[in-house]
C-alpha cells in the first residue's frame, strides 16, 4: 500500500538540567548582555510569583495563577518578539507579559479584582490575559490575518497550555493558520496538568506539537525548562512567521511547579516525589549552572541580582497596594463608546449605595 | 439525618442516584480525583469507580456533546462545566441538540441529561467567573432550568433532574455553596420541577428571587419585618418552565410584587415574571412590578462585585417603592 503522509516531531535541548551544552550552541547564547537580560527577567518572574502569592495568603489579591517552572518557556519565548508582535497570552504568563512592559502592580490589580490592570503600560496592542481556554488562539490567528492583509512584517503569538490543545478553538486556530498561511505561532507550554489532568489524560498523542501535522503548519518539540532551547525555537519560528513562511506549533515541555491556582491544592492529585523531580529539573537551576560556566557569574552577583528584583517587586507591590479603589462608575463607563441612556440610568442609581469593598 | 451545606448536599443526591440508577454518569474537568474543583463530587469516583466518574479532557462542547451522545443510548450523563463563563462552547450542543433531540425524532431519541454548572458572583473569582446567564437557557425550547437556593431543594431538585426524561441545566449558586447548613434526610425523595417554593410566608409584598439573591432577599424581609411590611418570599427555583401558579397566588393576596435576581436586568428573566403578572395578574397588582438585579455590565470583579449585584438596600428601597407605587 503506498504511504500518502508520514511524520516526525523533533525535540530540541541544548542543556541539560545541569546546565551543560548537549551540543553546538546558537549565537545569540555567546551575548553576554542578552543572556543576562533573560537571566534576570527569568529571576524577576519568579521573585514576583512568589511575592504574589504571598499576596494571596494574606488577603492581598484574590487568586494567583503560579507561573513557577515556567520561567524559561515564558522569556525565551517573549525575548524573540518585537515590540510590533502582538502577543495574546493566557492567564499564566506574567514573565512573557513583564518583558512585553506590563507592570507588575497592573497584573496584580487584576488578580485584585480591580479590571484597570488590564489597561497596561508596555505594548498597548497586546491582548489582555485570556481565561476561557484556547480562545486567545484564534485572536492571534486573527492579528496575524491583519498582518498579513496589510503586509506587515510581524507576526501573533498565542500562548497556552496543555489543557488548550483539547478545546475546539485551539484547532480552528491552528487550521486557519494552516489554510491561510498565517504569520501566528502557538506556543503550547506543556507543563503536564491541566488543573488535576495529566496531559496523559487529555490526549492519545504522543507529542502534542504533531497536533501541527494535521493542519499543514511546522510542528516541533523543545525542552521548554532549557532557555537557550525556547528562545532558538522561539527566533525561528518567529523569523518563518514574519518572512512568509507560515504558522508554527512550539510544544515547550515545562513543569508547573505549583498548584493550578492558589485555589487548587495540587496535594489531592500528584505524588510530592514527581514535584521534587521536576524540581530538579526547573529552569532557573540550570540557566544558574550555565551562567557560572560561560560568564563567570558569582553566587555574589546571584544574591545582588535577588535583592535589587525584590526591591523592585516591593516598589510595586506597594504601588498596587496604594492605588486608589475603583469607583463604581468605573463597570458602566467602557461597556460602550457611547453610553446608552438606560445605562446612565443605571449608573444614577448605582451611585446612590455604598460599594462593600469585597477585594 | 445529615447537616450539610448545598454544595453537600448536590454531592449526596449525586451519590443516591448513582446507588439507585446504574446508567447515571458523572464526568466533566477535574471531578474524578480532585473531586470537582468546589468538592462537588468529591468521594464519588472512590465510591463508583473510573468508569462511572471519570474526568474528561478540557472541552466544553466535547463534554455537552458527550452527553448528547450517551444520554441517546441509555444512560443518564450528569456532566459538570466547572463555571458557567466556560458553557458557551456547549451552547451548540445544547440548542441544536439536547434540547429537540426528542422532538426531532419524534420521541425515538431522547437526552435524559442534567448539566450542572456553579454560577454566579460572590467568590472573588477571576474573570468570566462570576457570570449569570440563566435566561440564555430558559430561552431554549426543550431544556428545564433549574436553580436551588438551599441544600434542601439542592438536594431533592437534583434527584428530580436527574430522573427527569429530558435535558436539564442544572445551575448551582456558588457564592451560597457554603453559606448555611440544613438537615438533608438522604431519603431518595425528589422535589418537583414545576413548582415555586415559599419561603417565607407574608401578606403585604411578594418577593420573587432564585439563586444566591435568595440570601439578601431573605435579610430584607427580615429588617423590613422590623419596619412593618410583612414580605412573602418566593423562591422561583425552577426557572424554566416557570411556576405561574405560586406567583399568581402570591400576588393575588400581597398584590404587589418586587423580583429580584443577580443576572443583568435587561433581558432578564425577572422581565418574564413581570410579563406574566401584568398578563394574567394585573388586576391583583396595587402597584406597578419592581425589578431588581445586577446592571446591564459585565459582571465586576471582586472590588466592586458587591456593587454589582442587589444588595439588601437595594432590594428594601425596592420594596419601599413598591409600596408607595
Amino acid at each position: 500500500m503506498p504511504v500518502v503522509a508520514k511524520f516526525e516531531i523533533t525535540y530540541t535541548q541544548f542543556l541539560d538540567e545541569h546546565g551543560k551544552a548537549q551540543q553546538e550552541l546558537p549565537e545569540f547564547a555567546a551575548d553576554a548582555d542578552e543572556m543576562a537580560r533573560m537571566y534576570r527577567f527569568m529571576h524577576l518572574t519568579r521573585v514576583f510569583d512568589q511575592r504574589s502569592i504571598n499576596l494571596q495568603r494574606t488577603g492581598q489579591v484574590n487568586t494567583i495563577a503560579s507561573s513557577h517552572g515556567h520561567e524559561a518557556a515564558q522569556i525565551g519565548l517573549a525575548a524573540a518578539m518585537r515590540p510590533e508582535d502582538v502577543l495574546a497570552p493566557s492567564y499564566r504568563e506574567h514573565g512573557a507579559m513583564l518583558w512585553r512592559g506590563v507592570r507588575m502592580s497592573q497584573l496584580l490589580a487584576v488578580w485584585g479584582g480591580d479590571e484597570r490592570g488590564h489597561d497596561w503600560d508596555g505594548a498597548r496592542h497586546d491582548f489582555p490575559y485570556c481565561v476561557p481556554i484556547a480562545t486567545q488562539c484564534l485572536h492571534a490567528a486573527g492579528a496575524a490575518l491583519a498582518f498579513k492583509l496589510r503586509g506587515e512584517e510581524a507576526c501573533a503569538v498565542a500562548l497556552c497550555g496543555d489543557g488548550a490543545t483539547s478545546e475546539g478553538a485551539f484547532y480552528e486556530a491552528l487550521n486557519a493558520a494552516g489554510a491561510m498561511k498565517l504569520p501566528v505561532i502557538f506556543w503550547v507550554t506543556n507543563n503536564r496538568y491541566a488543573i488535576s489532568m495529566h496531559v496523559d489524560d487529555q490526549t492519545g498523542a504522543e507529542t502534542l506539537a504533531q497536533k501541527a501535522i494535521a493542519v499543514g503548519i511546522h510542528g516541533e518539540q523543545v525542552d521548554g525548562n532549557d532557555l537557550i532551547a525556547v528562545r532558538n525555537a522561539a527566533d525561528i519560528a518567529t523569523q518563518r512567521a514574519r518572512s512568509g513562511g507560515g504558522a508554527s506549533l512550539v510544544e515547550a515541555l515545562s513543569y508547573r511547579l505549583g498548584d493550578h491556582t492558589t485555589a487548587d491544592d495540587a496535594t489531592r492529585y500528584r505524588p510530592d516525589e514527581e514535584v521534587e523531580r521536576a524540581a530538579r529539573r526547573a529552569p532557573l537551576h540550570r540557566m544558574k549552572h550555565f551562567m557560572q560556566e560561560r560568564f563567570g557569574w558569582t553566587d555574589e552577583q546571584e544574591e545582588a541580582l535577588i535583592e535589587e528584583l525584590e526591591a523592585e517587586v516591593e516598589k510595586e507591590v506597594e504601588a498596587y497596594l496604594a492605588t486608589p479603589r475603583p469607583k463604581i462608575e468605573d463597570i458602566f463607563e467602557h461597556q460602550f463608546a457611547n453610553m446608552p441612556a438606560a445605562l446612565q440610568a443605571q449608573r444614577e442609581i448605582a451611585r446612590r449605595y455604598p460599594v462593600p469593598d469585597h477585594g | 439525618m445529615a447537616n450539610l451545606t448545598l454544595v453537600e448536599a448536590v454531592n449526596q443526591a449525586l451519590a443516591w442516584e448513582m446507588a439507585h440508577d446504574d446508567s447515571v454518569v458523572v464526568f466533566g474537568e477535574d471531578v474524578g480525583v480532585n473531586g470537582g474543583v468546589f468538592r462537588a463530587t468529591v468521594g464519588l469516583q472512590e465510591k463508583f469507580g473510573a468508569e462511572r466518574v471519570f474526568d474528561t479532557p478540557l472541552a466544553e462542547a466535547m463534554i455537552a456533546g458527550l452527553s448528547v451522545g450517551m444520554a441517546t443510548q441509555g444512560f443518564k450523563p450528569v456532566p459538570e462545566i466547572q463555571f458557567m463563563g466556560f458553557i458557551y462552547p456547549a451552547l451548540d450542543q445544547i440548542i441544536n441538540h439536547a434540547s429537540r433531540m426528542r422532538n426531532r425524532t419524534r420521541g425515538r431519541l431522547t437526552c435524559p441529561m442534567v448539566l450542572r454548572a456553579p454560577f454566579g458572583t460572590g467568590i472573588r473569582a477571576p474573570e468570566h467567573h462570576s457570570e449569570s446567564t440563566e435566561a440564555l437557557f430558559a430561552h431554549m425550547p426543550g431544556v428545564r432550568v433549574v436553580i436551588p437556593s438551599s441544600p434542601v431543594r439542592a438536594y431533592g431538585l437534583l434527584l428530580s433532574a436527574i430522573r427527569d426524561p429530558d435535558p436539564v441545566i442544572f445551575l448551582e449558586p456558588k457564592r451560597i455553596y457554603r453559606a448555611f447548613r440544613q438537615e438533608v434526610p438522604d431519603n431518595g425523595e425528589g422535589l418537583p420541577l414545576d413548582k415555586a417554593f415559599v419561603t417565607r410566608p407574608g401578606t403585604d409584598v411578594t418577593l420573587i428571587n432564585w439563586g444566591a439573591s435568595a440570601l439578601e432577599s431573605w435579610n430584607a424581609a427580615g429588617e423590613l419585618a422590623d419596619e412593618g411590611i410583612d414580605c412573602e418570599v418566593v423562591d422561583l427555583a425552577t426557572v424554566s418552565p416557570i411556576d405561574k401558579d405560586t406567583i399568581l397566588e402570591s400576588v393575588s393576596r400581597t398584590g404587589r410584587a418586587v423580583i429580584v435576581h443577580e443576572a443583568a436586568v435587561s433581558g432578564g428573566l425577572g422581565g418574564e415574571v413581570a410579563a406574566i403578572l401584568a398578563s394574567e395578574g394585573l388586576y391583583s397588582l396595587e402597584a406597578p412590578v419592581v425589578r431588581v438585579g445586577g446592571y446591564d455590565a459585565v459582571p465586576p470583579l471582586a472590588r466592586m462585585e458587591y456593587g454589582y449585584i442587589p444588595s439588601v438596600q437595594r432590594i428594601k428601597d425596592a420594596v419601599h417603592e413598591c409600596m408607595e407605587g
